[in-house]
């Protein structure tokens, strides 16, 4: 295969035929439009389904009904878009059914900016709709990544029967890299299974329903649902270590997504000028990695500090607090609004801590 | 190896980003690493627009610079944004046929270029963006004159192809220009 040289946005469409997914129900919103302008022309290649919603409220609850019926499907929106799929999302979770939903996250609160932010992080991995139940996120730091991550979003949404959120921001989806599809032509559809609404006639009736009246009923669901979700946490955690050699390091940046690539150029910086400083960037959001980062931690030199960096005023850096477990603080340095730290920005306040804690010691 | 990092300018509709991505296009034929990062703020034509292509042979960590190694600028508000940025030893190719004013970077290599001028000579004015990065070429030497026209050649096709000729006379004119700057440099 060779590389092609494509659009975050457009890359992502593409990986999503490759990985059988030939139904898609969306609603344009910057900066993640190209995702649908490219599969309004690939899916009538593929014999597929586009389908232009109303709103996005309207195109999660087609995605409940084409995941009910059983067919591996997408629906891509930018953050205030997928703040109206909430309920959707809740409902899909409850009934156990496989989606991939992408979030090319721009600023906010409220309408925001059409800008490259974070700020979706808790919501992701925590928020959206009622009721307990989880995603599996997954956050690409490039355009490569972005694709193979859909691939494994698919695979995810299947094995596990739940909703898969790719989590990008709005740099990764308008960036161009080259990207190389590991897979030719369009992958497997979903397999034969015993829950999809497929037609009963000559078999027992199937019944996707989230509705449990009766409180014990509804409590073994909610049991279910969360030994799922420890399964997912047992088997799907993912990392990046970067920089540092294997050594005691002077600092620990913990960062993800385009934030975490940022921090790559500030650290070969700081290399050159002797400081020794390390990455941990989450791949899989949830289930975090925190055993991963606690050890990271742990083979910190002493007195070596943690600084957590997001396009955000602070929302991963309970994720990385609770990986801590209260051995160390982690410090923090965040922007909203669609301002992107400069790797210069981070190394300033990389050194700015490094040095501190020498006048201190 | 680190990056080599070139941000491009202008006003939007005057190319700068479909030179970036057939800059990025001509480096990744050449076995590099790329990314093509644009602006992409409320733009529309006749705001600016810009991009920051990054090329290297190693992977490419941040695609976003603050300090890049060159700057192509068509218009003034560009110069002057990005202009005090270049790294020392950079290369800054200025449109003169809007940019009335001298970057004032005496540690840079500045190559002034007519690029209207002479895209509306190779044919097309609308070809001045590949002018822009003609002189940028021949300056720089970042990747071979050949991969770029193959570039072009790949990007404009179909209903498009009749503009390869003019881009690439285009191009060529100011490979020229860039050429003499690097030669008396």
């Amino acid at each position: 295969m060779t590389k092609v040289l494509m659009k975050g946005n457009e890359a992502l469409g593409e990986a999503a035929i490759r990985a059988g997914c030939v139904h898609f129900f969306g609603y344009p919103i910057t900066p993640q439009t190209e995702v649908p302008e490219y599969l309004v022309k690939r899916l009538p290649e593929v014999g597929g389904v586009f389908l232009q919603a109303e709103s996005e409220v309207a195109s999660i609850n087609m995605i409940y009904g084409a995941a009910g019926a059983g067919v591996k499907c997408l629906t891509s929106s930018s953050s205030p878009g997928i703040s109206l799929m909430a309920e959707g999302l809740s409902y899909i979770a409850a009934c156990e059914l496989p989606c991939v939903v992408i979030n090319i996250m721009r600023a906010g609160p409220g309408l925001g900016g059409i800008l490259p932010a974070q700020s979706d992080y808790s919501q992701a991995t925590r928020g959206h709709g009622h009721g307990d139940y989880e995603l599996i996120v997954l956050a690409p730091a490039s355009v490569q990544e972005a694709v193979d991550l859909m691939l494994l979003a698919f695979e995810l949404a299947e094995r596990y029967r739940n909703p898969v959120m790719v989590c990008a921001d709005g740099m990764i989806g308008q960036m161009m890299e080259p990207v190389e599809f590991p897979t030719e032509g369009r992958g497997a559809p979903l397999q034969e299974n015993d829950w999809a609404l497929t037609g009963a006639e000559g078999r027992e009736r199937r019944i996707v329903n989230s509705l449990y009246l009766t409180p014990e009923i509804n409590f073994a669901q909610n049991k279910k649902l969360k030994a799922k979700y420890e399964e997912v946490a047992r088997n799907e955690q993912r990392w990046e270590i970067y920089g540092g050699d294997g050594e005691p390091n002077d600092l620990l940046v913990v960062a993800f997504g385009t934030m975490a690539r940022i921090c790559k150029s500030a650290i070969d910086d700081l290399q050159h000028e002797g400081l020794k400083v390390s990455l941990f960037r989450p791949i899989t959001l949830n289930p975090f990695p925190y055993a991963a980062c606690k050890e990271a931690m742990d083979a910190l030199s002493p007195n070596a500090r943690v600084l957590n960096v997001e396009m955000s005023m602070g929302q991963l850096v309970y994720d990385v607090k609770l990986a801590a477990e209260g051995s160390r603080p982690i410090e923090f340095y965040g922007t909203a609004g669609g301002i992107v730290p400069s790797p210069d920005e981070v190394a300033a306040r990389v050194r700015e801590l490094v040095r501190g804690k020498a006048e201190v010691g | 190896m680190a990056a080599t990092e070139v941000v491009m300018a202008g006003f939007g509709g005057q190319g700068m980003l479909m030179a970036g991505k057939v800059l990025a296009e001509a480096a990744m034929a050449q076995g590099l690493e790329v990314s093509w990062l644009p602006s992409y703020g409320p733009e529309m034509r006749g705001g600016t627009a810009n991009v920051t292509v990054a090329i290297s042979k190693l992977p490419i960590a941040s695609p976003l610079v603050t300090h890049p190694h060159a700057l192509l600028v068509m218009n003034l508000p560009s110069l002057e944004k990005f202009g005090p940025m270049v790294k020392p030893g950079g290369v800054i190719v200025v449109n003169r046929t809007l940019v009335k004013k001298d970057p004032e970077r005496a540690d840079c290599t500045v190559v002034h270029v007519d690029a209207r001028e002479l895209a509306t000579d190779a044919g097309n004015a609308r070809a001045a963006n590949f002018v822009m990065l003609g002189a940028y070429v021949g300056a720089s030497g970042i990747v071979p004159p050949e991969a770029v026209e193959g570039a072009i050649e790949a990007e404009f096709t179909g209903g498009k192809a009749k503009f390869v000729p003019v881009n690439i006379a285009a191009f060529r004119a100011g490979l020229a220009e860039g050429r003499q700057v690097e030669a008396s440099s």
